[in-house]
């Protein structure tokens, strides 16, 4: 690049390192400390923070509950925004109602939409029990975020409702670009649905797809507030998520220091999933 | 690309309004003087009583304006201590008995000893003040003077056949089992035991009750051991014999008011404030009229009543600008003259107003157990790092009451992991 081009981009990085990474810089500080939330004396502590939260059978615990968390949701959301796409895609009277009406969810803010869902799961006067008693599948009204065994389930279910939406827009999108010649052509070569899927749609599905499901699976990554709303890591702390183990350590307990070593080994994995998606993206370029 | 476009504009629309959102906070007429005042909306005075208050206090404080705020209970304490770590925020807080260990030891509120007058220091019960003090200093005024009661539904303890509510936890257990047995409702009694401070609360009162203690002298874990681990099989055995709502564990004070004052609990363990809304206000209950209180029962041979203190105060935090008006507002939203007015939600915390007619009408069996529970009140631990505890106490709890562990192991791995682990 020429001295012209640094010099014009200068203000934003300039303005980018100050609001990214004076941030970061301060967080890696503080991790190698004792610092509090709230001042007082700080101490080197070296690695001590990384070795406490690393040897405690609590971390991975909170790691495992994520990555379930990540799996059962971005899964979901994959194939339920996958099979919205292919049904929008059809011509029937009223799409564009629907395909409006698909995007809510997704509007909707994340702490509107797990306020909602407790109240759709609430123990005593919800929808969801009285749904599942009228229709014979359970027999008594159950505590779905009460339970450990079926809280992560309820929350991802939640998630998923708000997020598949912008997976279905995603594809919907890539759909549009298959361009009809070919479509067409296979109809008329005899392709069954399957494989016209399989051969001539997917191969434009599958980069845009990619794309998805990735930074959903970033965002996923960092769950935070529609826990914190719907059960606050409970019950039993089956649904506690890395990061509400930093808000924890960080903010409720005070111990800036520990909670910013465990937000950085945070970081450390998402900065792999970005690693990750940056390939894809070059790999697609490549293509191109 | 229209929609990249789009959607940075999108993007630049709600950041400006963030900006200006924030820019608006903090400025009032410039003549006045703005203080911000954080409460919490749940239990005790309702969020328009305080604003009621808050109200009478500008009309008689011209130049002082107050900026109320409210959260819920839960997030009161971060709320609190965020807004102190950013370096500004909130001129007075209501903090939680459980808190000023922490908020002294890190210097989050002003020492005000010396502001409190000798006719404060008369007035106010003496038990009151321990809410606001920690190694012998006062950090506030004591405000909201609560402990849980045990509620009880005299219509279905009529319909049972039973002639007194229970005095001891034993008897509240064979009389729920009566009214199960008799199918008047189908879990009997009902509890906030949801992951969070509020489990605590209950199990704190159950502690009392069996004799138990938090912290030994030394001040190491002693809940693993004779009471604190009888209070939580009490729990327990509740549950597993179907007595307890099993949803419980769902459930905070909000909840609990609910259920009970739906009609489909017959016992319920809260906070003053559920009286007047249960049995008082028709639009919030179906139970109007049919609601008793005493205080939480005692254990043969180790207590005849149990209670937790729950108390909460007002105080000044150390980043206040304006101390002064902030001290004013707090001396008149606990003077005894608003607390009086405002009696039906929270008893008042100046010892005379319980003989005044005013404040007792209405509500007479509510002051009678208030004035046996509120000399009873039994502390949880003062210590600085108590949000570690009791988190750890709170997955105990759960951990016992989902059968992942008996109610000593739970327990025994709380003591183990207070002060270190994560």
């Amino acid at each position: 690049m020429s001295l012209r081009s640094w010099l014009l981009l200068a203000p934003l990085l300039a303005l980018m390192t100050f609001i990214i990474g004076w941030p970061l810089a301060k967080t890696v500080a503080v991790s190698f400390t004792d610092a509090k939330l709230l001042g007082g004396d700080v101490h080197w502590l070296g690695l001590a923070n990384f070795q406490r939260v690393l040897a405690a059978p609590a971390f991975y615990e909170v790691v495992w509950t994520t990555i379930r968390f990540v799996l059962i949701s971005v899964g979901a959301e994959f194939l339920l925004g996958l099979l919205a796409a292919l049904l929008l895609d059809q011509k029937f009277h009223g799409r564009g109602i629907v395909r409006a009406l698909m995007i809510l969810p997704w509007a909707l803010p994340t702490v509107v939409n797990a306020t909602m869902w407790r109240l759709i799961y609430n123990p005593d006067f919800g929808a969801f029990n009285a749904l599942f008693t009228q229709v014979g599948l359970i027999d008594a009204y159950r505590s779905w975020l009460g339970e450990p065994g079926s809280a992560l389930y309820a929350i991802c279910l939640a998630d998923v409702w708000k997020n598949f939406p912008l997976v279905a827009l995603i594809a919907l999108a890539a759909l549009q670009s298959v361009p009809r010649e070919l479509r067409a052509a296979a109809v008329i070569d005899g392709a069954g649905p399957w494989s016209r899927f399989r051969a001539v749609i997917l191969p434009y599905l599958i980069g845009p797809l990619t794309v998805a499901v990735v930074l959903r699976i970033i965002e996923a990554f960092k769950v935070f507030d529609i826990i914190w709303v719907m059960t606050r890591g409970g019950p039993a702390n089956s649904t506690k998520t890395i990061s509400i183990l930093v808000y924890q350590q960080a903010f409720s307990f005070q111990q800036a220091g520990l909670g910013g070593s465990i937000a950085l080994i945070m970081v450390l994995i998402s900065a792999l999933l970005i690693a990750g998606y940056v390939t894809i993206l070059r790999k697609q370029g490549e293509l191109k | 690309m229209s929609g990249k476009v789009r959607s940075l504009i999108m993007q630049a629309v709600i950041g400006g309004g963030l900006l200006a959102g924030g820019q608006m906070i903090g400025h009032g007429a410039s003549a006045d003087t703005t203080i911000n005042a954080l409460f919490m909306s749940q239990a005790a005075y309702s969020e328009s009583d305080v604003r009621a208050m808050t109200a009478d206090f500008e009309k008689a404080n011209p130049g002082i304006k107050v900026n109320a705020e409210f959260v819920p209970y839960e997030g009161l304490h971060d709320k609190t201590t965020l807004a102190q770590g950013a370096g500004s925020g909130y001129d007075v807080v209501l903090f939680d008995v459980i808190w000023p260990a922490e908020f002294a030891e890190n210097k989050v509120l002003v020492d005000v000893t010396d502001k409190i007058t000798p006719e404060m220091q008369k007035g106010v019960l003496p038990g009151a003040w321990t809410t606001v003090e920690y190694k012998g200093h006062r950090y506030g005024m004591p405000w909201i003077l609560d402990t849980k009661y045990l509620f009880y539904n005299t219509e279905i303890l009529k319909k049972a056949g039973i002639a007194h509510p229970p005095k001891t936890w034993a008897e509240l257990e064979k009389q729920a089992e009566i009214i199960k047995e008799k199918k008047l409702v189908e879990f009997p009694i009902v509890w906030s035991w949801a992951q969070a401070e509020a489990a605590i609360c209950d199990y704190t009162t159950l502690v009392a009750a069996y004799g138990g203690k938090f912290l030994d002298d030394s001040g190491k874990p002693a809940f693993q051991t004779d009471g604190g681990v009888d209070a939580l099989k009490y729990m327990v055995e509740t549950t597993d014999k179907g007595l307890t709502n099993p949803h419980s564990k769902e459930y905070l004070e909000e909840d609990v008011r609910r259920v009970f004052s739906s009609g489909d609990a017959a016992f319920a363990l809260n906070w003053t404030y559920m009286y007047n809304m249960a049995n008082g206000d028709p639009k919030e209950s179906k139970i109007v009229g049919k609601v008793g209180v005493v205080p939480a029962p005692g254990i043969e041979g180790k207590s005849k009543a149990s209670a937790v203190n729950g108390s909460m105060g007002l105080g000044i935090t150390s980043t206040s600008k304006h101390p002064d008006e902030a001290w004013k507002y707090i001396v008149f939203m606990t003077s005894q003259k608003v607390q009086n007015k405002y009696a039906k939600l929270s008893l008042p915390i100046w010892a005379s107003s319980y003989s005044d007619p005013a404040v007792t009408k209405g509500q007479e069996s509510l002051v009678a157990a208030a004035k046996q529970s509120l000399g009873i009140m039994f502390p949880r631990p003062t210590t600085p790092t108590y949000q570690q505890l009791s988190t750890q106490l709170q997955q105990a709890i759960h951990t016992a009451l989902l059968k992942s562990a008996s109610p000593a192991d739970a327990l025994q791995t709380a003591a183990d992991a207070a002060g270190g682990g994560l």
